[in-house]
């Protein structure tokens, strides 16, 4: 294992991060502000408590995955995209490194930085509303994973696309909208019975239940559940890239 | 010497069809700078790139200090350094980041010292905190041979170190390439610029379409093949060549002041002096007498020929 590669990987992407603070922190952080202040302060105000909880409490573990979920994939597709966009992937390929730990660096970055953001999201999220953290270990074990797995499909993202445009395709089209409709803003008990069944094909709503229970307690899908999803999709993801791995896809002629 | 890199039976089809190398085999003696010539998509950049690791053969083997590249990929990586034809540059970074990230990739830990030093030698010392953007066209190449020399490799190759660039910056290539060998590095370079090759080259590879057509010792290679042109300047114009010299296959200059005479280095006459004994007899008074030796250019050109 070349951990010195890695290493070097994932300081330089780490670098890239601190040097876009404004775009890759204060736009996130300002943005989940502004849905305190719409949603939490402005429309929750007029909401019953939701599962017990006011809607301005409720609404932060679903906040927190939102950006987690989107920063995550975007910094690791970006990441791993770029090099190939200008030509510095030569580097990588002709260095005495494995692919997976050109894999260990990039989404070691990408991980750190979306847990980075999903920490201040939770210390902002203090400003604005009473919460308490009932299962602080579980909370960490969600978030962690969720910031790994999501890194990952950002990865084959970056690897698979072609040009800026695909790069965007993914988390645009499919991601933010499994967010938004898997629970982010609301409990599924609120959706008709039969929106309820579709809701659970959304694999985004195992997520961010998991992740709400491990702020309150309760949750809209069983937390065992939850976890062996996250698992599960973790485990999809390292199928694809080790997949990837072996034949060289998209990376080597 | 021995063989630092070799390649046996190489082929890279890709997966259109085309085949960009042909069963190459080429050995790459250890402390010898090869130049290896050829058009545009004679294979140069595959044959490179396969031997680095970013292209997958078709077939064959390569060894690299007598580490399979593909079954011992690191060890074999880890001697050698490339500098790719296009200028592929993080923009946003220093120029020691960049240099220091290529340090690590290859396992080595961070040295300043040593990165400076090599920043140096390639006048870029003062530019070690700025930009890439920043950076001219020929300060980005240095900065690639800055990357590439980062790891201390004991081979590096050079795709094309000099292509647009002017021709001060390409003499002071030419000295790094120089101070490089002095130091034991094993050197590749390909090159469009037969000059290149002639000035700085120990053995010289043709390849043309895929395939190695010779590898050859450059004096030596020059020696056989070249031809040498004796140019005869008479006293008077001549219409025609006098019927006693018809022999020797001269060419008379347009203005009949001039005669040429080729012949072959290698043979064991010349046929210069009775040459000049048949001039004489003939009447024809010369005036001065000048002999030029073919180019590495025109072996090239007369070999690329052959195989179009």
């Amino acid at each position: 294992m070349n951990f010195n590669a890695v290493w070097t990987i994932y300081v330089f992407e780490m670098r890239r991060f601190f040097r876009t603070m404004t775009q890759s922190l204060v736009s996130p952080v300002l943005s989940t502000s502004l849905y305190f202040v719409v949603f939490g302060a402005a429309i929750g105000s007029r909401i019953d408590e939701v599962e017990g909880v006011s809607y301005g409490a409720f609404i932060v573990p679903g906040l927190i995955m939102l950006s987690v979920m989107t920063q995550a994939t975007s910094n690791a597709s970006f990441g791993i995209y770029f090099p190939k966009f200008i030509g510095t992937i030569y580097e990588l390929l002709s260095a005495p490194i494995s692919f997976l730990e050109v894999v260990a660096g990039y989404v070691g970055a990408a991980a750190t930085k979306a847990l980075i953001i999903g920490i201040v999201i939770l210390v902002t999220a203090f400003f604005f509303v009473d919460i308490q953290i009932a299962h602080p270990f579980a909370m960490i074990v969600f978030l962690v994973l969720t910031c790994i797995s999501f890194s990952l499909l950002g990865f084959i993202i970056g690897i698979w696309a072609g040009n800026f445009e695909q790069l965007q395709l993914i988390p645009l089209l499919i991601i933010t909208p499994l967010v938004f409709l898997g629970g982010s803003f609301y409990s599924i008990t609120m959706l008709p019975p039969i929106w309820q069944t579709v809701t659970l094909f959304n694999p985004v709503v195992y997520l961010i239940s998991g992740f709400r229970w491990s702020f309150f307690g309760t949750a809209d899908v069983g937390i065992g559940v939850s976890l062996l999803a996250i698992t599960f999709f973790t485990a999809i993801c390292m199928g694809i890239i080790w997949w990837i791995f072996r034949t060289g896809w998209r990376i080597r002629q | 010497m021995s063989a630092i890199v070799s390649v046996k039976n190489l082929r890279k089809a890709y997966a259109g069809g085309f085949e960009a190398l042909k069963s190459v085999t080429l050995d790459i003696e250890e402390g010898e700078i090869l130049a290896l010539l050829g058009p545009n998509g004679a294979g140069k950049t595959t044959l490179i790139s396969t031997i680095c690791g970013i292209t997958v053969p078709t077939s064959g083997t390569i060894t690299v200090g007598g580490h399979d590249a593909q079954t011992d990929f690191r060890a074999a990586r880890a001697l050698i350094g490339l500098v790719p034809q296009e200028v592929n540059l993080e923009p946003f970074e220093t120029v020691m980041n960049t240099v220091t990230f290529s340090r690590g990739l290859f396992g080595k830990p961070r040295n300043d010292a040593l990165v400076q030093d090599i920043l140096v030698k390639l006048s870029l010392g003062d530019k070690k905190n700025s930009k890439i953007m920043t950076l001219s066209g020929g300060m980005k190449r240095r900065v690639l041979i800055a990357k590439a020399l980062s790891h201390e490799p004991s081979v590096l190759f050079l795709d094309e170190p000099t292509a647009g660039v002017d021709v001060e910056l390409r003499k002071d290539m030419w000295n790094v390439v120089a101070d490089l060998k002095a130091s034991g590095v094993t050197i590749i370079l390909t090159t469009h610029y037969i000059e290149e090759a002639e000035a700085i080259a120990d053995r010289v590879g043709v390849i043309n379409k895929g395939e190695i057509l010779l590898v050859q010792d450059k004096a030596e290679l020059m020696s056989q093949m070249g031809q040498k042109q004796l140019k005869i300047e008479l006293a008077e114009a001549t219409q025609t060549i006098p019927k006693a010299l018809a022999g020797y296959d001269l060419v008379r200059s347009d203005n009949g002041l001039s005669l040429t005479y080729s012949y072959d280095t290698k043979g064991e006459r010349t046929g210069i002096t009775t040459l000049l004994g048949d001039l004489q007899k003939a009447g024809l008074q010369m005036k001065d007498i000048q002999t030029q030796q073919s180019s590495l250019e025109d072996i090239f050109v007369g070999l690329v020929k052959e195989t179009a």
